[in-house]
């Protein structure tokens, strides 16, 4: 029951989006953000419509998966929709009582929805076709100018590489104490919420116990093997940008190109 | 009448999905109330997950398990009341403790019964008793304990619920050899005084050969041989071609009648080897043959 929960949602393959590198990605998928919303005419979200169905297509990413990545946020997209079609004022199309629909008002409010569903549909792409680890690696080295006022670039990845390693350990920890728990005949199942709550106490404090247990041998395993932090670390994946990375940021940059000149030749709207 | 019986239990993991996996396949079988029964197989041949259902933690995918002459599936909102009656210790039952005093945590399981508190009381001090615990322990956080010391508190955890059918998987696991003698020993004790059925999983064929009567040998999700010590490791060689390791002692006799000495080859604890060994020699070496 607790092991049908992912986190991270990467999907394995070999495709070109696959191999790409993940710094390339992290910047395209902010390059695609931007260029979502500097579009201001239909003519332009169709550029970013097809530059996603395009992506879609060449990652090998079944279609359903969009639409699973879509569930979580549709009362946001519906929320939106709803604000922008009734509160946008200009020329009236439909007016009854407190209802007013206006012509910008239904625009909007399409033009808006489109969007979030390729903001959603374009990053989920990302985490789709990006390994977690590789994904932490990426985000690592495009902070590292960070470094220079203070931040600690390299203990917060090492921290999202150590819980995205750890997740499904303890995912699998739970399961196996809820088992010893229910085998003692925990109940877990019935009862108001004051009840359920107290019934999570003997699952939860022998899962606490663990997993500061297993944080105790980590630091000393890592001690043992002369772990120091950031100075003087050499990786053993380096990350190379390869001609694919350079394509890619060609067709991006051709894009949020496209978008600008459709936005200054064809100011049609709003 | 068998305490548990299964009839063509079945259980296959994600099931209609690309994973899919059996993991214990048309298992049928019937132990009898007072066994003393050794369960093993190694890694991933399914007695884990069969031992699981065994006390409804597991529903089958398809087949019938009977406790008492019960179908436990027949009424799913009773499950709770077949764990009462076949206990199940965990590998590791050391992290599953959370109660703030031994005796506390022991009680957990039989205050799920909605026993009286004298009754609670009782079985609490009994359980702790079987396992060896002083009474100076029971006030204490069972996470200042050993090893050793919490593994038969969690142990006692599930004895005090005095169930009809007591399942230990590895219970001996990751514990020196003093630990695991003592254990065991406890273990068989219980099982003499309390006359209960025991289902003990291990992967040492020699704690098997010397503690039970009868052996459920498990092999690809599947029972392979269910039958007396004495009669399954009469076949070790079919034993070790599944991968499994018979008990030395077996191996050296196993192989010094393959080779022509008159020993017989089903001998499998040290003191049985004295014996036979003892009667040749007092025999004037006719074993030189």
């Amino acid at each position: 029951m607790l092991k049908d929960i992912t986190i991270g949602q990467y999907f394995p393959g070999k495709s070109v989006l696959h191999r790409l590198d993940p710094r390339m990605k992290i910047l395209l998928t902010i390059g695609y953000i931007v260029m979502l919303f500097t579009v201001s005419n239909p003519l332009g979200l169709c550029v970013g419509i097809l530059f996603l169905i395009f992506a879609y297509a060449i990652s090998g990413i079944p279609p359903r998966m969009i639409t699973k990545s879509l569930k979580p946020v549709i009362p946001i997209i519906i929320f939106t929709t709803v604000l922008n079609m009734f509160f946008v004022k200009g020329d009236p199309l439909f007016d009854w009582w407190i209802i007013h629909i206006s012509r910008q008002g239904l625009l909007t409010a399409v033009v808006m929805t489109i969007r979030i569903i390729c903001l959603i549909a374009g990053t989920s792409l990302l985490t789709y076709t990006t390994s977690p680890i590789a994904l932490t690696d990426g985000l690592e080295r495009l902070m590292k100018p960070l470094k220079k006022i203070h931040f600690p670039v390299h203990e917060l990845s090492m921290m999202m590489t150590i819980a995205l390693r750890f997740i499904p350990t303890l995912i699998e920890e739970t399961d196996k104490i809820m088992n010893a728990q229910k085998a003692r005949g925990a109940d877990l199942e019935s009862g108001g919420i004051m009840q359920r709550a107290k019934a999570l106490v003997p699952i939860l404090i022998p899962l606490f116990v663990s997993a500061f247990r297993r944080a105790d041998e980590l630091a000393l395993a890592m001690e043992c093997r002369c772990y120091r932090g950031d100075a003087g670390r050499t990786r053993m994946k380096q990350l190379h940008y390869s001609w694919q990375d350079g394509v890619a940021a060609a067709m991006t940059v051709a894009c949020i190109g496209a978008v600008i000149a459709v936005n200054i030749f064809a100011p049609v709207m709003f | 009448m068998s305490v548990i019986k299964t009839e063509h239990l079945t259980h296959t993991y994600s099931q209609g999905t690309s994973y899919e996996q059996a993991a214990v396949s048309d298992v049928n079988l019937e132990i009898e109330p007072g066994e003393l029964i050794g369960v093993i197989g190694h890694t991933g041949s399914g007695k884990s997950t069969l031992i699981q259902h065994f006390n409804g933690l597991l529903r089958p995918t398809s087949g019938k398990i009977y406790v008492d002459g019960e179908d436990i599936w027949e009424n799913p909102k009773e499950i709770r009341r077949i764990r009462f009656k076949v206990g199940l210790v965990f590998q590791y039952p050391e992290y599953q403790l959370f109660e703030d005093t031994v005796y506390k945590d022991i009680a957990f399981g039989p205050k799920n019964m909605g026993l009286s508190e004298e009754e609670i009381d009782r079985r609490v001090k009994e359980a702790a008793l079987f396992v060896g615990l002083k009474p100076h322990h029971m006030e204490k956080s069972p996470f200042e304990l050993s090893g050793g010391q919490k593994r038969r508190v969690a142990i006692a955890g599930v004895i005090a619920m005095s169930p009809e059918v007591l399942i230990l998987d590895e219970p001996t696991a990751g514990l020196d050899p003093k630990g695991r003698e003592r254990i065991l020993g406890q273990i068989l004790e219980y099982h003499r005084e309390q006359k209960k059925t025991i289902l003990l999983v291990s992967h040492s064929m020699e704690d098997v050969a010397k503690y039970t009567e009868k052996v459920l040998v498990m092999n690809h999700g599947k029972v392979a041989m269910f039958d007396e010590v004495e009669k399954v490791f009469s076949r070790s060689r079919e034993i070790e071609a599944m991968g499994l390791a018979v008990p030395q002692v077996s191996r050296v006799f196993l192989s010094l009648s393959e080779k022509g000495w008159p020993v017989p080859a089903n001998v499998y604890t040290v003191d049985q080897a004295k014996t036979v060994l003892e009667k040749i020699l007092k025999q004037g070496g006719s074993a030189n043959a």
